[in-house]
């Protein structure tokens, strides 16, 4: 129910309406709910809306932060 | 997919479980709650259990919409689409939950109810467009990430002056169920369920941000990691929460940085704010009748509210006697613990709604685990 998938902007306007791509799928979504969206920004779509903007910082840093190794393990 | 497929790498899921594996006191047991069905399904499918070392425990919870939501609802929505002759609009999600007679939205269908899917409510506020002689109920059930399209359509109904639309609501609460949890007898007196700590929703984050759960870790002294629902995600937010124990910490700390802020998206909250106020109370599958856990449409708006619209009364009804879906939605049993799992009830046949959806936890157990503990 509370799926969302991440997906990337492509076309913006006219008012609330964008496109999105998802694997070369093509859809008609809103962003009635987010401001400042941008042609190339990812979104998490969720029931047709835009919930919000992904961060490709702080996603970066997450993935960063799974291949560090546990303290404990660098002691052992 | 960018955002997806990097964060299903098996490789790296068996570095995070080897640093669990470390981090892990071998004498303290780890018992850790995933709130939301989104989780459990990733847990399920991902046998990311099976990657755990055997003193780590994940409890599900009660985070699926359609799982927690009781017959007395579907009733009110079956007898719309039946006996009101009015066309019903629902989520997919909804239509094989078991209501009573026997019947389900979708078998409503079958009868002649004119009951539609829709992925979206710009789809269900079109459908009321198109048919303009007809009255066209939403049924709109969900948590916090569903809320805000259905303010959004209600806002939009009445500057069309759409007087033909209107909406169940049935819309649920995050926090206010996790508080139920935490209180429960079997949490704070018995034991029975011990909870270390809660994996906190990925998507409803995103909507009411990670400032919510900063009251569970304060008051109840709860641990608490938001995560992505993709399987390293899952994994991370396990690791964080072993972390926070061993160290004696009690934190909300935010795994999906990526979409999670402390304040949530604003403009999506001023919207429900807007539109709904709180229900002084309502039921729910498994937990009961909670205070204050759910949402009804503003007077401003009364129009369109189907309640008020229909003289639609609540009835509770009780569940299938044999199935444990109440339990098992409080965390108190698991889905093979039922007597009816897996024979009287599947998902083609479900009994309990937590075998509709596949984020329910024995449609989930159904579909990746059940033949794991046959040998």
């Amino acid at each position: 129910m509370c799926l969302a998938l991440p997906v990337k902007v492509v076309e913006v306007g006219p008012g609330d309406a964008a496109v999105v791509d998802l694997g070369g799928v093509r859809k008609q979504i809103s962003l009635a709910l987010l401001d400042g969206v941008q042609v190339g920004d990812y979104v998490i779509l969720h029931v047709g809306y835009a919930l919000s903007r992904l961060d490709p910082e702080e996603a970066q840093k997450t993935l960063a932060l799974f291949s560090e190794l546990d303290q404990s393990r660098l002691a052992a | 997919m960018k955002y997806i497929d990097e964060f299903r790498d098996g490789a790296v899921a068996q570095g995070i479980a080897a640093n669990i594996a470390a981090a892990v006191e071998p004498q303290r047991r780890y018992s850790f709650m995933e709130f939301c069905g989104g989780h459990t399904h990733a847990i399920s499918r991902y046998g990311l259990s099976d990657l755990l070392p055997p003193n780590v425990r994940m409890v599900h919870g009660p985070g699926c919409p359609v799982c927690v939501l009781p017959i007395g609802r579907v009733d009110l929505a079956i007898n719309l689409a039946l006996s009101r002759d009015v066309i019903l609009c629902t989520y997919g999600d909804t239509l094989r939950v078991p209501a009573s007679n026997g019947l389900s939205l979708m078998k409503a269908k079958a009868r002649g109810g004119d009951i539609r899917m829709v992925y979206s409510t710009l789809d269900a506020l079109q459908v009321a467009r198109d048919n303009p002689q007809r009255e066209v109920v939403f049924f709109a059930i969900g948590f916090e990430t569903t809320t805000p399209p259905t303010a959004l359509a209600i806002q939009q109904a009445q500057q069309e002056q759409l007087a033909n639309f209107s909406v169940l609501c049935c819309h649920v609460l995050t926090p206010a169920a996790i508080t139920q949890i935490l209180e429960s007898p079997e949490v704070r007196q018995w034991g029975t369920v011990p909870i270390d700590g809660f994996i906190g929703p990925a998507h409803v984050s995103t909507v009411i941000g990670s400032q919510p759960y900063e009251f569970f870790a304060e008051e109840y002294r709860k641990p608490v990691v938001i995560a992505g629902f993709e399987p390293l995600d899952v994994m991370q937010a396990i690791l964080m929460l072993v972390r926070q124990v061993n160290e004696g910490r009690a934190e909300v700390e935010n795994e999906f940085a990526r979409a999670v802020t402390r304040e949530g998206n604003l403009k999506a909250q001023d919207r429900v704010a807007e539109v709904f106020e709180l229900r002084r109370e309502f039921e729910w599958r498994g937990l009961g009748i909670v205070p204050y856990s759910a949402l009804q449409i503003r007077e401003r708006y009364a129009a369109f509210d189907a309640e008020r619209r229909f003289d639609l009364v609540y009835a509770s009804v009780s569940d299938n006697k044999a199935c444990e879906c109440g339990a098992i939605l409080r965390g108190v049993k698991r889905p093979q613990d039922c007597k009816i799992f897996g024979t009287v009830c599947t998902p083609e046949n479900p009994i309990g709604s937590c075998m509709v959806s596949s984020e329910g936890a024995c449609a989930a157990h159904y579909s990746y685990g059940r033949y794991k503990d046959m040998n």
